[in-house]
């Protein structure tokens, strides 16, 4: 056996191969190896969209509960502050003398301007405010549901932004149905809390109103969670929204039923505090979500800004609104662009039958190989157990999912694999056809073959190129293998076979044209 | 062993005619299904949800229609058998973009006195998003084209690029009609099988001209059937071998690879046949077709050279600091 360089090269691939792919294999805690894709393991992989003309609702919503706050601090006397149907804040000042303080105010505010006619402000929202205020409800969509993800205990969430308008939702490793309906209620939320005046003037009339008549009133009719029947007239703008929240938990009441216990931060404890204050008497509805949980009267002064929410929770129900309400509100609700869910059950079915196809697959070529080019063929053998290795290493390396396109490509690229090996075995029997020695014929044959399969090769790359640039998650899986094993393939086609046969030369040429399965030339 | 004779120069240019009567009409029937029946879209390209239930026992379908059909959102869907008795797919034309309560749900409570059943899998995709995908589709579809035809200009000639490229249309065409033919469901999956097949049919077809690249500058005759016959002879084992090594391969991943990629394999099988006999009968003889003259090229490969020479000259004389 003689060394050379390119027979170095192929064994530093095949130990690079062996040793990366090990982790792979074996499924190993440390070190890099290839994921299995959601089709594969089981999983839920969802495309959201978000509904952002609901983020400049509730935008702009939350621009009037801050006029709200600021103009009772600072004793400012305003009347009629309303959100119109076109989402603009108006609102008519009473004392021409806190004019500069309020334009001050409304000058610091982002993405709005705002227009005045005589004794009303008129705030509305600019274009670049708008694309402004989208581009951060999805940003903090994103983030809400992820914190949220995180604390509901999967193992490896996926949340990332996707184009300008979309977020792609992963979680492998949901194990049942219902696990993953508890999922897709957590993220659903929008987790709006809200403690709002009930307009007692008008409450008795409240279920006879109309939601317009309502309208005109400056105030909202809401349904009770418990029962849609019952309806609560509350003024429009919220006296505190859920930003101003510290902290929820679950806790439970003295008929040991679980409730959530909030607390505020310390502008949200003396909004809270001055509102109950002058208050006393009258009632406060808790709302969530466009839903009144609760709605008990005003007794006294509440300072420390601790609340309670109560309703017939489950405990688990409560601990994901929790959950819900500590990571944040969504400024804009989410809804499904596409869901794929696979079950456990069925990703191990997938895994089996391509684990299947894959080994029945590689060894129909191999014996093919062996039987039509006898010793060559158990060369190009090598080669393809290599490539295998090889794929499987770069994978690991990269972090790479595999998934069940993913493994069809592996099967394919050893159908293809096969193929430079063939060009090259076909080229070498040509010249030792025409009468050529052994080792003219060898090298010769690689000269001629490697034009042929750099053409032949680039040309799929370019597909697969194509591929990974155009699909999605599986495809690219795809896309992904074919490319690997592509590259894999010349390396051991071209460079590593040619190495062995050099190795070999002297028995090479001692076995003749038998060596490459002819049984002679004549 | 082997399967050829190797010094048998097969006379493949003489029944061309014929078999590029067969390719066309063969074509020609594609278009008609395409155009009539057209393509069976999935999920992926029309939208809507696919739901996957396996019973304990066999599925009772019959049941589940009737348990189903109370319900509005599923009018218009389908139950199928899939892969075994036990297991079945609900079709359903519609998608809901409700988080908290998707027609997965709907359907376990559906069918909940149906028996005991577990849903595995629940594909949704909006039709905004359908629409994406299948211009997404096209677009890649078309660029690997562009991009194939331009490699193939710049490595061969314009008229080997065309002939690649018709090549390429006459196997997607009969794909897809097979699709058709055979009532297989569209979709991204599929997709990607039609691109493996582009690059697959591609690097048959290459090999080929690569052999006739190298025929022309070697054989003295200007004759190019002879020239194309010669070529196609000498790859016909390569050709033959490493599809049979392909196809092989997707046959065993479409008898073992399970139903969810059944649709896969399948368009590659059918691509694999039609990707070989396109580049053993078609492909060749259509450079006849686009008027591929030896000459001509021969000319080119002598010009081309004297511009290396001349550069050459040029480059000795300059480096020698004569100019």
């Amino acid at each position: 056996m003689k060394f050379n360089f390119r027979l170095s090269i192929l064994l530093l691939a095949t130990l690079f191969g062996i040793v990366f792919s090990v982790p792979s294999l074996l499924q190993t805690e440390n070190g890099k190896r290839v994921n299995l894709g959601l089709d594969l393991q089981g999983g839920l992989h969802m495309l959201l969209g978000v509904k952002s003309e609901e983020a400049l609702k509730s935008k702009m919503k939350s621009i009037a509960t801050g006029i709200g706050y600021f103009t009772e601090k600072n004793d400012i006397l305003v009347e009629d502050l309303k959100i119109s149907e076109k989402n603009e804040i108006s609102f008519i000042f009473l004392d021409s003398d806190d004019r500069v303080q309020i334009e001050e105010y409304l000058k610091k505010l982002d993405d709005v301007k705002y227009i005045q006619n005589g004794d009303t402000f008129t705030i509305l929202i600019t274009p670049e405010g708008s694309q402004a205020i989208q581009e951060q409800a999805l940003n903090q969509a994103v983030e809400t549901i992820r914190n949220r993800l995180d604390q509901f205990g999967l193992a490896e969430p996926t949340v990332a932004k996707q184009g300008n308008d979309k977020i792609l939702v992963e979680l492998p490793g949901i194990k049942s149905a219902e696990e993953e309906k508890r999922a897709r209620d957590l993220i659903a939320k929008s987790a709006q809390l809200y403690m709002m005046a009930i307009d007692e003037r008008h409450q008795s009339k409240a279920p006879l109103l109309s939601e317009a008549q309502a309208k005109a009133y400056g105030d909202l009719l809401l349904p009770d969670v418990n029962d849609e029947e019952i309806k609560y007239l509350v003024r429009s703008i919220p006296i505190l929204d859920g930003a101003r929240l510290k902290n929820a938990n679950v806790v439970f009441n003295e008929m040991q039923q679980p409730v959530i216990t909030f607390s505020l931060d310390s502008l949200g404890s003396e909004v809270f505090g001055n509102f109950t204050g002058k208050n006393v008497g009258n009632r406060l509805a808790i709302v969530l979500d466009g839903k009144v949980f609760s709605a008990p009267v005003i007794n006294e002064r509440i300072g420390g800004g601790a609340g309670q929410i109560s309703g017939n929770f489950q405990l688990q129900e409560a601990q994901d609104l929790a959950i819900a309400l500590r990571s944040g509100a969504l400024l804009a609700p989410v809804y499904v662009l596409e869901k794929r869910s696979v079950g456990p059950s069925l990703g191990a079915d997938s895994i089996r039958s391509a684990t299947i196809a894959l080994i029945g697959g590689f060894l129909l070529v191999i014996i093919f190989m062996a039987f039509y080019y006898g010793r060559a063929g158990l060369v190009s053998n090598v080669a393809l157990i290599v490539n295998l290795f090889i794929i499987l290493a770069v994978m690991s390396l990269f972090g790479a999912t595999l998934t069940l396109p993913g493994m069809a490509g592996i099967v394919l690229t050893v159908g293809m694999a096969v193929d430079a090996n063939v060009i090259i075995n076909e080229r070498i029997r040509g010249l030792l056809y025409a009468g050529k020695s052994v080792s003219k014929a060898i090298s010769e044959g690689y000269e001629k073959a490697t034009t042929a399969i750099l053409d032949a090769n680039i040309t799929t790359l370019i597909a697969a190129v194509v591929l990974y640039a155009y699909g999605n998650g599986p495809i690219k899986g795809f896309a992904i293998t074919i490319s690997i094993g592509i590259l894999a393939s010349m390396l051991t086609a071209i460079l590593g076979t040619r190495g062995i046969y050099e190795a070999f030369a002297t028995s090479v040429s001692k076995k003749g044209v038998k060596y490459f399965g002819i049984k002679d030339i004549k | 062993m082997e399967f050829f004779k190797r010094k048998q120069n097969y006379n493949f240019m003489s029944k061309s005619r014929y078999l590029l009567l067969l390719s066309l009409s063969l074509m020609a029937f594609s278009y008609f299904l395409l155009f009539t029946k057209g393509l069976n879209f999935g999920i992926d390209f029309a939208g809507g949800t696919v739901i996957q239930v396996q019973y304990e026992q066999e599925a009772p379908i019959s049941k589940m229609r009737e348990a189903l059909n109370s319900y509005p959102v599923f009018e218009g869907s389908s139950i199928t058998e899939f892969g075994s008795p036990e297991e079945v797919i609900i079709r359903v034309k519609t998608s809901s973009g409700e988080l908290q309560r998707d027609l997965g749900d709907v359907v376990s409570e559906a069918l909940q006195s149906t028996g005991n059943f577990e849903i595995r899998r629940v594909d949704m995709v909006g039709a905004k998003v359908g629409g994406e995908l299948r211009e997404k589709g096209v677009t890649s579809l078309l660029l690997v084209v562009i991009a194939i035809l331009i490699y193939v200009s710049f490595r061969f000639e314009w008229r080997f690029a065309l002939a690649s490229i018709f090549a390429l249309v006459h196997d997607i065409t009969i794909v897809l009609g097979g699709l058709v033919l055979f009532e297989i469901e569209v979709n991204l999956d599929t997709l990607a099988a039609l691109l493996t097949i582009l690059g697959y049919s591609l690097n048959d077809t290459i090999i080929v001209f690569d052999r006739i690249r190298e025929g022309l500058v070697k054989y003295k005759g200007i004759v190019l059937s002879h020239i194309i016959d010669e070529s196609v002879s000498k790859t016909l084992s390569r050709t033959t071998l490493t599809s049979l090594t392909t196809f092989f391969v997707v046959l065993t991943l479409l008898l073992f690879g399970g139903e969810i990629i059944y649709s896969f394999a399948f368009t590659l099988l059918i691509g694999v046949i039609i990707g070989t006999y396109s580049s053993i009968f078609i492909a060749s003889p259509t450079l006849i077709w686009f008027r591929f003259s030896v000459e001509g090229y021969r000319k080119m490969l002598a010009e081309r050279e004297k511009r290396e020479k001349e550069k050459a000259r040029m480059r000795a004389m300059y480096e020698g600091g004569r100019l």
